[in-house]
């Protein structure tokens, strides 16, 4: 019980300090809106066939609105040292990650919802099948959000987090079947592919919004938990050897 | 060592020992900082750890407080092997850190709340306790104004207060004054007291000889990350006891004027005390007018002669060989003024 007074409490003011400060508000609503009208633009097509760029800016929202946040305010607390008073704190390394990382998760779905939202605008939305959307957004928010915090605990300076940020964030929009199919990728780059967790979430909101998913939707659910699982594990193991040394 | 002989529960745990050390060691790259570390601090006892910047103490204590891993050694805290897991005994310790880890965009009421619920503690009472500790360390006023925009003595009781704010039962203090005004320093010297007085178990590390003196009952000396001795002030003040030192202020100081007062007063140590001074010991009392006299006929300009008591100083430089003056540019370092006050 006292744990969770403690992860609670450590939720709430990483979302007051962090998540609902006007910039990141407007970075979180701004961004996915600037994706959906530039895909949205560069497609060509009529406002029926917006449903068709949402599995792309849904992912695009998710995957930014969780490392840009994540990755900073860690490696800032680090610097500044407020991360050493919750490491002081009689709580488990484990739930005291979760705690500091379910903001960005919250954060990371809010973001994948505004495209949606404004979709619902324009197109019709009651084919989609949300049961299988949901938990992809999700799980997509959960492995991307563990992803940033793999970059912070990885680093030692805030610039070092977004430049590394930025090696994963790049190649997995281009390499995970957003913009060109996998099957259309140069053979020697198709692996790395693979080794996205954008890619098996992409692959389950195509299927979700209408277009047709290339892997069974129980592996591409699966190696997202596995993704999620991983990261966190290796952030952790990180946080024991870098952090606590 | 006193810790040695307190008494054994019949499950071997120490009874009356709130933190247990041996043999801890701590290893960064080629560096050892910390060496073989033995120390037992008793329930209630406030515990200097003293030796000048890089000795080994907050590697010592980032050991203890679970910020850092041992590489040899075991940890016990109010009898909980922490050794392995060093989570098993935070709830028990509070720990104020060399430089504030509070949050600067909450303020200093938030600090202390936000602190208090990771130590479990409901709504009510940790408003209440925040309330309290403000009152009590003269921050009520500034209770809602903004961490980031206290002055650096604020700042440092805040941090204090921070580790304090669950009531526990064993308080580590890293450095409390470095960097603070003189006036701030004594505050929060007399806040550590209260709260000795208050039978909390205190260890604190310190480079301030004189703030380890006038606050500790047992001080251990750690250099280059060995402990090269542990004993209760009083003990370590013995040997001075019957030592008598006179200080003089002179117009020179140099190489012959020592010469000539060593070989006018034999049985005196006699040596220069930095620019213009000369300092006179003897295990007897030492007769200050034939040495005035005596000076005056090198012609030497005596302004003062004073006899001073000897110092915790004194007994740190003749047991570590560190000479006073290394320990007083690590002072200098530290900030202005805090321990001499």
């Amino acid at each position: 019980m006292k744990q969770w007074i403690a992860f609670w409490t450590i939720l709430g003011k990483d979302t007051r300090s962090y998540y609902l400060k006007p910039p990141n508000i407007s970075w979180g609503l701004l961004f996915p809106l600037a994706w959906t009208g530039m895909f949205f633009i560069r497609s060509g097509s009529g406002l029926g066939d917006i449903v068709s760029l949402l599995p792309g800016v849904v992912t695009v929202a998710i995957l930014f609105g969780t490392t840009s946040v994540l990755a900073v305010t860690v490696t800032f607390e680090k610097k500044g040292r407020t991360f050493e008073r919750l490491l002081l704190a009689p709580i488990s390394l484990e739930l005291l990650m979760l705690a500091k990382t379910s903001g960005a998760i919250l954060f990371g779905i809010a973001n994948a919802a505004v495209p949606v939202v404004m979709a619902a605008f324009f197109a019709d939305l009651s084919h989609v099948a949300w049961g299988i959307a949901v938990p992809a957004v999700v799980l997509m928010a959960i492995a991307s959000t563990f992803l940033g915090l793999f970059i912070a605990v990885s680093v030692s300076e805030v610039f070092e987090a977004q430049t590394f940020s930025n090696f994963f964030r790049f190649p997995m929009i281009f390499l995970c079947g957003l913009f060109f199919p996998i099957a259309k990728l140069p053979i020697v780059v198709r692996p790395l592919s693979y080794l996205f967790p954008v890619t098996y979430g992409a692959d389950v909101l195509h299927a979700a919004f209408g277009a047709e998913n290339t892997m069974p939707l129980g592996l591409d659910f699966a190696l997202l938990g596995v993704f999620c699982a991983v990261l966190f594990a290796l952030s952790l193991h990180n946080i024991r050897r870098r952090w606590i040394a | 060592m006193a810790a040695s002989t307190t008494s054994r529960s019949t499950t071997g745990l120490d009874l009356d020992i709130a933190i247990r050390v041996e043999g801890l060691s701590k290893l960064y790259g080629d560096v050892q900082a910390v060496d073989g570390v033995d120390f037992a601090v008793r329930r209630g006892e406030l515990f200097g750890f003293l030796g000048p910047n890089g000795a080994g103490k907050t590697s010592t204590l980032n050991m203890l407080t679970g910020l850092a891993r041992l590489d040899a050694g075991t940890i016990s805290i109010d009898g909980i092997d922490c050794t392995r897991n060093p989570k098993a005994a935070q709830h028990l310790i509070g720990v104020v850190p060399d430089e504030s880890n509070l949050y600067p965009e909450l303020t200093g009421f938030e600090n202390l709340c936000f602190c208090a619920a990771l130590y479990g503690m409901r709504r009510r009472e940790r408003e209440a306790r925040a309330r309290e500790l403000l009152a009590q360390f003269g921050l009520a006023e500034a209770a809602d104004r903004g961490f980031g925009g206290y002055s650096r003595g604020m700042k440092r009781k805040l941090t204090i207060a921070a580790g304090i704010i669950h009531d526990p039962p064993i308080l580590f203090l890293d450095e409390p004054t470095t960097g603070i005004d003189v006036a701030g320093a004594r505050q929060i010297r007399q806040l550590i007291a209260g709260l000795h007085d208050a039978g909390t178990t205190i260890f604190l590390t310190t480079h301030y000889i004189e703030e380890a003196e006038r606050l500790c009952e047992r001080i251990a000396f750690i250099v280059r990350g060995r402990i090269v001795r542990t004993d209760a002030v009083a003990e370590l003040m013995q040997p001075t006891r019957d030592r008598h030192v006179l200080l003089f202020a002179v117009s020179s100081s140099d190489a012959g004027i020592v010469e000539a007062l060593a070989e006018a007063c034999p049985g005196c140590r006699v040596a220069g005390a930095g620019p213009g001074r000369i300092r006179v010991e003897a295990d007897a009392p030492i007769l200050i007018a034939p040495l005035v006299r005596l000076l005056e006929e090198h012609g030497v300009e005596v302004t003062e002669a004073r006899q001073v008591r000897p110092s915790l100083e004194d007994v740190f430089v003749e047991v570590t060989g560190i000479e006073a003056g290394a320990m007083q540019k690590d002072k200098e370092k530290g900030g202005k003024g805090g321990g001499a006050a």
